[in-house]
């Protein structure tokens, strides 16, 4: 089998990596934009995980992997429409895409 | 003589109304002129045509009614059969006894009905002629439509409830038409007076009837042999004592008496009726002349067994004699006051109440017959005496002083000629008019009574002074000359025509009761009644007469010798006060009763009623404000503990609450950042725990 060739835990480990730096994106980032990328950036951490996990898992031949990593594009898709819809909204109200200037939602 | 006589009846009495007769609709004499006084009472002050329609129609509806049960108890008599029937029925049931109510026709409420319709009837008419210029034309026949109803249900009533209830009503509607012109302060006063007044003789009454239920059992009079003025109960009131010899029949009979005495005016309950003479003068012709002020005497010959329960043959009872006492001294005490008063309608006043003297006296010497058939004459030649002051008040442009008028005989014949009749007939001037026969059926009863003879003297010198009065009142009135300002002028036909009919009857009633032909005693008493010229020769009967004819004559010449010339004018003194000033002064000012009693009971009810002031100021008031003191100190230390116990615990919980809500939004500070890495960090310490429990 092809699984010979690249073990799982090379997978996982590349997820991890991926997961990794979209966290660290979302979080350092001041820009609302770098963080809906830092966002997309663990999504497919988690698809490639899926992807993963159903190759080398028992019933490879079922194609479930496939399907969830495909819906989980799909609604990434329109998350990431949404959010990128907020932050146009958002700029032209306050003219910044700036996180930390956005905490009018404060308690 | 007359007990005897009454103990020869020989007459089958009837006891209840058969297959429908008039005595099953006789409950709507009293009904119809009640409805339509509702029926009045609903209209705009502006239809008076409506109301004087209503009223006359009502009650002429009751004439006829009444008419038809007067004939059908008199076709009974010439049958006869003494008629008696009553409808009765329960009106409320409590426990094991009743409070029945029913109507009665015999020959003592037919007479009654007759005379309050016919009576009545000529006084509605005589009313829209006085009563024109008045803007409360509407209201006035309310009130007397609403009067004649009630009084025809005094009439009726077979039951002692009923009867007070008419009793009350008549009471009442008495008080509403004396103060009809409420905005005049006397008229306010007296109709006040009048209803306190007869008040005093009611709560008397009352009292009797509740003892009466209390130990009959029943109201009805009359009910088969168990009514309550039955011989079944009669004979059980007398083997009852109550207090100071007397049997409860006999202290019954009292209180009645006393409640008879307040409603017709007899001493020294009489103080009301001629201070009622404030009302509009058809209400003192129709209520406190012929109709109400009757009505005690009516009561007391409805209840006659019961007052003369437990008498021997020619023997009289207690309550009786009482009522022969009470009558005798007001008819001639009235007499008295008569003769000084000035008031046209005062001297009438007196007038009545000595004349109700006359009626009590007969009943309580004679009997029934005697007294009703002096109630029957009286009312008719008093109502005619009444409405003819009233026309010459109107024609006299609404002047009530006999001193401001003089010389009317040219001025207003009609009235005149009425008034003299009704004058001569209220004198008892021989044969002619129907007050002789009336008055000389009392003095006889007077002449035969077993007790005293004093009664008798007092009576045939009230005789003389009636005369005299009416004498000296007509003087002044209607001969001599014009001394009032306006010329007088002669009252419309509506006014005179009743006149006219009343001046017929004053005349022509005298017929029904000679002693030749005692036509009303024979039908009062159920005898037969044979038409007898002996009827004069019993023994004493022309003494009597001529005894009566010669007092009448005497009051008649001495009253024209004093007055028939020229009366006094309004400033000079009058003709027996320049001779006798100091007597006449205590008849002016009516023997000072009305003194007497502002002295005792009014004084008395002041001081009592400052007592209950300052009762009610200082001590109920103390106390209340006690209890309100002690409520206020319970309040204030209830609002202690509110203020700094329970509101105390509660604000703080809420401080601590608020602090709290503000510590936890300090976490949420907007930025999203900050969640995604609490996020983040939540989600590693998770994986860190997880990891760390999974390990062996």
């Amino acid at each position: 089998m092809m699984g010979q060739a690249t073990p799982l835990a090379a997978y996982l480990l590349v997820a991890a990596l991926l997961f990794s730096i979209g966290l660290a994106g979302a979080l350092t980032r001041r820009n609302a934009i770098l963080v809906l990328i830092g966002i997309e950036l663990m999504l497919n951490a988690a698809n490639l995980n899926l992807i993963a996990f159903w190759r080398y898992g028992p019933h490879p031949e079922l194609l479930t992997g496939m399907m969830f990593a495909i819906f989980s594009i799909a609604v990434a898709a329109a998350e990431a429409a949404v959010g990128l819809g907020l932050v146009i909204s958002i700029h032209r109200h306050a003219h910044t895409t700036d996180l930390d200037a956005m905490n009018r939602m404060r308690g | 003589m007359l007990m005897q006589e009454m103990a020869s009846v020989s007459f089958q009495p009837t006891t209840n109304c058969g297959p429908p007769g008039i005595c099953d609709y006789l409950w709507l004499v009293p009904a119809v002129p009640i409805i339509a006084s509702g029926v009045i009472g609903l209209l705009k002050q502006q239809k008076r045509r409506t109301a004087a329609t209503l009223a006359i129609g009502s009650l002429s509806f009751s004439l006829v009614l009444a008419l038809v049960a007067f004939v059908h108890v008199v076709a009974g008599w010439t049958h006869g059969v003494a008629v008696r029937e009553t409808v009765n029925f329960t009106w409320i049931q409590f426990g094991a006894s009743n409070v029945d109510l029913g109507w009665v026709l015999d020959p003592l409420s037919a007479v009654m009905l007759a005379m309050v319709t016919l009576v009545g009837l000529l006084i509605f008419i005589y009313s829209i002629g006085y009563m024109a210029h008045d803007e409360n034309y509407t209201r006035f026949f309310c009130f007397l439509s609403l009067f004649a109803g009630a009084m025809l249900g005094v009439v009726i009533a077979n039951s002692m409830l009923l009867f007070f209830m008419g009793w009350e009503l008549v009471g009442l509607t008495s008080y509403l038409l004396i103060g009809f012109w409420y905005q005049k302060p006397a008229a306010a006063a007296a109709a006040k007076k009048a209803f306190l007044t007869t008040r005093v003789g009611d709560v008397f009454f009352l009292l009797g009837i509740v003892w009466l239920f209390a130990q009959t059992g029943t109201l009805l009079f009359y009910n088969n042999g168990a009514g309550s003025i039955e011989h079944g109960a009669l004979a059980a009131l007398l083997a009852q004592p109550a207090a100071l010899g007397l049997s409860a029949a006999g202290a019954i009979g009292l209180l009645i008496f006393a409640g008879a005495a307040g409603k017709s005016g007899q001493f020294p309950l009489h103080v009301w009726l001629p201070d009622a003479m404030e009302g509009p003068t058809p209400v003192s012709a129709l209520i406190h002349a012929a109709t109400m002020v009757a009505a005690g005497v009516y009561l007391i010959a409805r209840v006659y067994p019961l007052m003369q329960a437990g008498a021997l043959a020619g023997g009289t009872t207690t309550p009786l004699t009482v009522v022969t006492w009470v009558g005798a001294f007001t008819a001639v005490f009235a007499a008295l006051i008569a003769v000084a008063q000035n008031d046209i309608k005062r001297i009438l006043a007196y007038s009545t109440i000595s004349q109700l003297g006359y009626m009590m006296a007969g009943l309580g010497m004679g009997g029934v017959a005697v007294g009703m058939f002096h109630l029957i004459t009286h009312a008719f030649f008093k109502a005619l005496l009444f409405m003819g002051a009233g026309s010459v008040i109107h024609g006299c442009h609404e002047e009530q002083d006999v001193r401001r008028m003089g010389g009317l005989r040219a001025d207003m014949p009609l009235t005149f000629l009425t008034y003299a009749i009704g004058m001569l007939a209220l004198c008892g001037f021989p044969l002619l008019f129907s007050g002789f026969w009336s008055k000389d059926g009392i003095l006889e009863a007077a002449q035969h009574w077993s007790v005293a003879k004093t009664p008798f003297y007092m009576l045939v010198f009230g005789a003389l002074l009636t005369a005299f009065y009416m004498t000296r009142q007509v003087g002044y009135v209607f001969f001599g000359t014009w001394r009032g300002k306006k010329p007088a002028r002669e009252s419309p036909a509506v006014i005179t025509a009743p006149l006219t009919i009343l001046a017929f009857f004053a005349m022509a009633l005298g017929l029904i009761g000679t002693p030749a032909w005692p036509w009303f005693r024979g039908f009062i008493e159920s005898r037969a009644v044979p038409f007898e010229w002996h009827g004069f020769m019993e023994p004493g009967l022309l003494a009597l007469m001529g005894t009566s004819t010669v007092m009448v004559f005497l009051g008649l010449g001495l009253g024209w010798r004093l007055y028939g010339g020229q009366a006094p004018k309004p400033e000079q003194p009058d003709v027996l006060e320049k001779a006798l000033p100091l007597p006449w002064a205590w008849l002016r000012d009516r023997l000072y009763i009305d003194e007497l009693y502002g002295f005792t009971v009014i004084a008395f009810y002041g001081w009592w009623a400052r007592v209950a002031d300052w009762l009610d100021r200082r001590v109920w008031g103390g106390v209340v404000a006690g209890v309100a003191w002690a409520f206020r100190g319970w309040a204030h230390f209830s609002r202690f503990l509110d203020m700094n116990w329970v509101d105390g615990s509660f604000d703080k919980g809420c401080e601590e609450l608020a602090s709290g809500g503000g510590l936890l939004s300090r976490v949420q500070n907007g930025r999203v950042q900050t969640y995604l890495r609490i996020l983040a960090f939540s989600v590693v310490a998770l994986v860190a725990i997880l990891i760390w429990s999974s390990l062996p």
